[in-house]
């Protein structure tokens, strides 16, 4: 199970951006800041929707009903379900987490047809905040984040600048995006220099 | 001086003086002011010569329509070409310059070729420069640029921010005059999310124009919207392209407005994208021209755009004014002229008599009005100074001294983002002018736009408008309120008066003024059989300069159709395309520039290879190591070192972008033997394959090792590039053709970092790093797989090779692939461990004769022409098999892989290069070309991989490849240079 | 830009899909015996209609998932979107 050696030798995608995700946070009225939520347990889990056993199993093993709603997230205590298709979701959890859930998964679901895969290495988790988070966001997602169409407890897979990422809302509404590791210092630059006019004072 | 700025009256604001230059001279201005109207105030109507002719051009109109008054802003890094004086807002310290005045506004070379003018009918180009063909370049080209050239782009990088958004709307409204402001408050008040742009600083359109002014309902208008939280005000914005499912895009001026004041980190310039669930097209319509002889003389403006200028910016552009109307319309800038206090000589109104409103207010303030007459001529050099006027019919014309000419020949609406949108065009019988007719998207059209162009109807049209779009955006159960209460004048019928008769002979008569299309042009492309409208445009450009023909367009169809003998809706339009004005190219790239042109991907051991020195190779969007250059080495002495290193002792790579796909299920094993050319099903547990995989076309299409980690679960790598098209593709085929089949797959690309160490020492540092875990020949052998772990991290290791050597590829998550590349590091430095970057690895894997995908592939060679028989199953049947019994497959003569030994051993081929058996041969054939080229430190020589026609036939044979200045020779072998204990093969 | 509804998330910009050519081309069962003039049409020939047409396209940058959709060619109205494994709609007219 969790090894503490083991985690402290770990290094997230953007752990030596942490500077650069300061500097660009803007303050008041129109701040936005963006920060890393390096390490969160992620299991990619795949299985037939249609099955009630599966459903089952995978209540008991995460005391969460999946989300068969599209483009919806369902929690429970800090372990949360996204919707990315109609077989396949995203289990995220608290750092360090990911070899519990696994084998909890894996035993609840053992001699069924489903697949369940560690992907906490594969991304890391930038979370977008502020008043002017959605503008921000407006300048690199082509998707209706007007407050009326993307709420809290929300998600879409979807083009990010020139990337891809999950997008999540969370119950304090703010923007959670889940991008490649490969792609996220691109990403996080991408967005702070799209952060760096509201730290200007002008109205425009 | 005729061009005077009136005392009081007008939106500019007297207590913000702004100093500008225009052709080297320094001028004033207003705040409110456009470039256009400081010019008129300053008697500055001269802005520029004419694109063939040179003949001085004036300010013609007040809006996006202007044909002449092209600008050159700015100079330097932040010069624009062709900006429209009139919709330029002046600022402090402005800088512009006409963009056609060559070698000066004043004095002009070019003005000689209106003396030669007879060269320059419709198709000038294709009749004068076809002969010799040689001069087109050396002298036609470069003289015609010179002088018919507009504007100058900057050569610098432009030093400005631009940036783009996405926003949905229920209601999007473009244009804010009368109606558009209308349709955005009903629809607002209806509760939906609305978005209104105008491409000018103010909103209110033809409002701010008009002397009777709807100025309280304006201002109380513009309080309610920007009062309301779901509606957007978007002043200096242009709504320019119209494209499927009501996504449209839109162009802020941002800045422009504040010239050098503008604050450093906001963009110049924004571009919206907008989906937009109903739209409102309240885009307005556009003044005619009259077509008349000397009809572009400066000084002959269009009626209303002389009603703005008085109106809107206090600006009166003549004092000894002449009006020529063919609709009650121009009769109001009559009025609006003598209230400045110009002089209003007469009304030239060639309908027989004018019953409207309008005309009799003009006749009771004593205005002469001309029924039944035209202007047929004007004349004047740098300055109008008298127009010829004709009764229609016949008779004597009379001359009339006056210093302005407005003019009027009736509205055309803004079709062109209905247009764009796919909507198809009525012709109004009784307006004169295109409407919108079939609608094709959620989308309707009011007010001028629509053909309305009375102000109350147009209003009506609005609020109707508004609510209805919102109503179908599902905001509905709002009634609009009541439009204002409007007294529109009564007005009689316009005319259509195409080309004024009886102005034949007297001089040019122009209908494009940016292109300088005559109406004679027109008609003599007519007779020369360009009798499409969508030919003779091209033909004589008409339309096709940066205007797109907004003045021009109508008239010239109109002289077509009557030239041909059709009808104007039968002669029809051409086709509006985005965008309705020019868009920067900065704009379209966005922050999407520099760094951030395209992603760049990285590995998590990145960080250690920037600090080691490493020069990076673009891999699809990754960027990997090439080479470590060490004290002062070239790219050649680092590959070299690096290739020998890994021969010799002990190299290091980073593998981490190779892709990498989790396939479970059942039917994974006979998923993979459908998809690899080899065999999967059999493949023990805990081994590793390397695969091949083919389109049905028998192409190959990736490659890669693929290892069983359970009965039911595989590991597969691809090719770097390959890993997001090969999941897909795999995803296609599970999706579509075999759904039957109980497999899953999942993308862990970035899940692990991969480290391959290789060379005679690399079982030394695994068994350093990884005690517990047996090394020998016996326990782990070549091609499989053992779980561990390796300097204390958890880890999958893979005896597999890439180069030839013994090698080990150790995948740990991401998250530890820097804690494991060090720790390799740190075990390897006694055995000179060197890293080696993706030219060295190239090196040794074509030494081993090692194909790549993309390389010695390019979608068109099958596993049998790259000599890999040896993967190809006999047995099962796999994606691309049948193919390999294609006719074309199946030939002898195919381009086949083969390696080729320069004759020269110093000579490195470059790659690309064609191959020829004869290079004294006319035509000569190409047989070959070379797919990989290097030099090996290992065979101490040049080599290479090629595709050779027949190839493995011709193993011994002399081939050439012809390069600049020399013909290499090279001799043709079998594609696999070292053997087994890494000697040369080849001699 | 196509705003296609994709039959699980919903409607998104083009720029999320991957274009997957003509649908219902049917992979003959035995492709070893089929001639070669069968295969050659089942690999390279495609309708290329100016109208309505029935294609595939794959939501690449959402829930990765290939879906069939009724398209007109000219006008770019989108009739219908469905499952592979659906019944296939009628054309409109």
């Amino acid at each position: 199970m969790a090894d503490a050696t083991l985690f402290a030798r770990r290094r997230s995608p953007l752990q030596d951006h942490g500077a650069a995700l300061s500097r660009g946070a803007v303050s008041g009225p129109r701040g936005v800041t963006l920060t890393e939520i390096p390490h969160l347990a992620q299991i990619t889990l795949r299985g037939d929707p249609g099955n009630t056993d599966f459903l089952a199993a995978v209540r008991s093993a995460l005391g969460l009903d999946l989300p068969l709603k599209a483009n919806t997230v369902a929690a429970a205590g800090d372990v949360s379900a996204l919707w990315l298709g109609p077989d396949e979701w995203l289990i995220a959890g608290a750092p360090d987490s990911e070899a519990d859930l696994t084998a909890r998964l894996n035993a609840a679901l053992k001699d069924q047809h489903v697949s369940v895969v560690d992907v906490t290495a594969n991304r890391t988790v930038l979370e977008l905040a502020g008043p002017s988070a959605r503008a921000v966001l407006e300048k690199a997602c082509g998707l209706d984040l007007r407050p009326r169409e993307f709420k809290a407890g929300q998600c879409a897979q979807t083009n990010l600048a020139r990337t891809v990422g999950i997008l999540e809302m969370t119950q304090g509404g703010a923007w959670r995006i889940y991008v490649r590791n490969s792609f996220a210092v691109y990403l996080a630059d991408w967005l702070l220099d799209a952060m760096a006019e509201y730290a200007i004072d002008a109205k425009f | 001086m005729t061009g005077f700025r009136l005392a009081q009256g007008g939106r500019i604001d007297r207590s913000r003086p702004l100093s500008f230059t225009f052709a080297g001279r320094a001028y004033r201005g207003f705040a409110g002011d456009t470039l256009a109207s400081a010019l008129i105030a300053n008697d500055a109507l001269l802005v520029g010569r004419s694109f063939k002719y040179h003949r001085p051009r004036g300010i013609y109109a007040a809006g996006a329509e202007e044909p002449n008054a092209l600008m050159q802003l700015g100079v330097g890094e932040r010069t624009e070409p062709n900006a429209r004086a009139t919709q330029v807002e002046l600022y402090d310290g402005l800088t512009a310059n006409a963009v056609n005045a060559w070698p000066s506004l004043e004095w002009d070379l070019g003005a000689l070729t209106g003396l030669a003018s007879g060269l320059f009918v419709a198709g000038f180009y294709y009749k004068t420069f076809m002969w010799p063909p040689a001069f087109w370049n050396k002298v036609y080209e470069p003289a015609i640029r010179r002088m018919a050239g507009l504007g100058t782009a900057p050569r610098e990088a432009d030093p400005d921010l631009y940036d783009k958004v996405h926003v949905h709307a229920d209601v999007l409204v473009a244009g804010g005059g009368p109606a558009g402001l209308a349709a955005a408050l009903a629809a607002a008040q209806a509760g939906a999310d609305v978005l209104i742009a105008d491409e000018q600083a103010e909103l209110g359109g033809s409002l701010l124009s008009a002397r009777a002014t709807l100025d309280g309902w304006l201002r109380a208008t513009l309080e309610e919207l920007r009062g309301m939280p779901n509606v957007r005000l978007l002043p200096r914005t242009t709504v320019f392209g119209y494209y499927d499912q009501n996504y449209l895009c839109l162009l802020e001026r941002r800045t422009d407005h504040l010239g050098p004041a503008a604050p450093a980190g906001i963009s110049r310039q924004r571009l919206w994208h907008v989906r937009a669930r109903q739209v409102v097209l309240a885009t307005g319509a556009h003044e005619r021209p009259l077509v008349f002889a000397g009809n572009d003389r400066p000084g002959v403006m269009l009626a209303g755009a002389v009603s703005t200028y008085i109106n809107r910016y206090a600006v009166v552009p003549g004092k000894r004014a002449v009006v020529f109307t063919t609709n009650d319309g121009g009769y109001r800038t009559a009025l609006d002229l003598a209230a400045a206090g110009a002089q209003v000589l007469a009304v030239v109104d060639p309908r027989p008599e004018s019953a409207g409103d309008l005309p009799a207010q003009a006749h009771a303030q004593g205005i002469e009005i001309l029924n039944g007459h035209a202007v047929v001529a004007a004349s004047g050099g740098k300055r109008l100074d008298s127009v010829s006027v004709a009764k229609l019919g016949g008779g004597a014309a009379r001359g009339v001294v006056c210093d302005l000419l407005a003019v009027s020949g009736g509205w055309s609406p803004v079709v062109h983002l209905f247009s764009q949108s796919q909507g198809k065009l009525r012709w109004d019988e009784a307006k004169h002018c295109f409407v919108p007719g079939t609608v094709t998207q959620a989308q309707r059209s009011a007010g001028a736009a629509n053909g309305s162009f009375a102000l109350g109807a147009a209003l009506a049209e609005g609020f109707a408008a508004g609510a209805e779009a919102a109503k179908d955006a599902g905001f509905g159960g709002w009634r609009a309120p009541e439009p204002p209460e409007v007294d529109d004048p009564r007005e009689a019928p316009p005319l259509a008066l195409w080309q004024v008769p009886g102005a034949e002979g007297r001089g040019k008569a122009f209908v494009d003024f940016q292109n300088d299309v005559t109406a004679s042009d027109l008609k003599l492309a007519a007779r020369e059989g360009f009798e499409s409208v969508e030919h003779l445009k091209r033909y004589t450009t008409t339309g096709m300069a940066t205007d797109q023909g907004k003045t021009s367009n109508v008239n010239a169809l109109a002289i077509l159709s009557d030239a041909t003998g059709r009808s104007i809706p039968a002669t029809g339009t051409t086709t509006f395309r985005a965008p309705y004005t020019p868009v920067t190219y900065g704009a379209m790239a966005g922050r999407d520039r520099g760094d951030r042109l395209d992603p760049i991907r990285v590995t998590p051991i990145h960080p250690w290879h920037v600090a080691r020195g490493a020069v990076f190779e673009d891999v699809g969007q990754w960027k990997r190591p090439w080479y470590y250059p060490q004290g002062g080495e070239d790219m050649h002495a680092a590959v070299r070192r690096e290739a020998k290193a890994v021969r010799t002792s002990l190299g290091v790579l980073d593998a981490s972008t190779l892709g990498k796909i989790d396939v479970r299920g059942p039917d994974a094993a006979e998923f993979l033997d459908r998809i690899y050319t080899n065999g999967f099903r059999k493949l023990g547990t805990g081994r590793c394959r390397y695969g091949l995989m083919c389109r049905d076309d028998g192409m190959v299409f990736d490659d890669g090792v693929t290892t069983r980690l359970a009965d039911d679960h595989f590991f597969m790598t691809t090719t770097t590039g390959g890993a997001a098209r090969v999941l897909e593709w795999l995803e296609e085929w599970l999706q579509t053709e075999w759904p039957h089949m109980k497999v899953y797959l999942t993308s862990v690309t970035e899940q692990w970092a991969t480290v391959s160490f290789a060379g005679p020492r690399a079982g030394d540092v695994l068994r350093e790093l990884s005690p517990a875990l047996a090394v020998d020949e016996e326990s782990f052998p070549f091609l499989s797989m053992r779980e561990g772990v390796v300097a204390g991290l958890p880890a999958r290791i893979f005896r597999i090779s890439f180069t030839g050597e013994a090698s080990y590829e150790v995948n740990v998550p991401s998250h530890h692939g820097l804690a494991l590349w060090q720790a390799v590091m740190a075990a390897g430095e006694k055995h000179g461990i060197t890293p080696y970057g993706t030219e060295a690895m190239h090196v040794l894997r074509a030494e081993k004769g090692f194909i790549i995908v993309g390389q010695e592939t390019d979608g068109t060679v099958t596993p049998l022409d790259l000599g890999m028989d040896w993967i190809v199953s006999k047995q099962k049947d796999f994606l691309g098999k049948r193919s390999f019994a294609r006719p074309d497959t199946s030939r002898a003569d195919r381009k086949q892989l083969v390696g080729l030994l320069p004759a020269d051993p110093a000579e490195v081929l470059p790659e690309g290069a064609q191959l020829v058996w004869d290079a004294a041969e006319s035509p000569i054939r190409m047989v070959g070309h070379v797919t990989s080229s290097y030099w090996s430190p290992n065979l101490g020589r040049g080599f290479a991989l090629a595709l050779v026609k027949g190839g493995r036939d011709h193993h011994g044979k002399t081939i050439l490849a012809p390069l600049a200045g020399k013909t290499v020779e090279a001799r043709i072998v079998a594609p696999n240079f070292l053997d087994e204990g890494g000697k040369p093969l080849h001699g | 830009m196509l705003l296609i509804p994709c039959p699980w998330c919903g409607e998104r910009d083009e720029t999320e899909f991957r274009y997957g050519g003509q649908a219902h081309l049917a992979r003959p069962l035995d492709p070893h015996a089929t001639g070669d003039a069968e295969w050659a049409e089942y690999l390279f020939m495609r309708d290329n209609p100016k109208g309505w047409f029935r294609e595939r396209w794959n939501h690449a940058a959402g829930c990765r998932r290939w879906f069939n959709m009724v398209r007109h060619t000219v006008t770019h109205e989108i009739a219908a979107v469905y499952k592979p494994d659906d019944p296939k709609p009628e054309l409109p007219e």
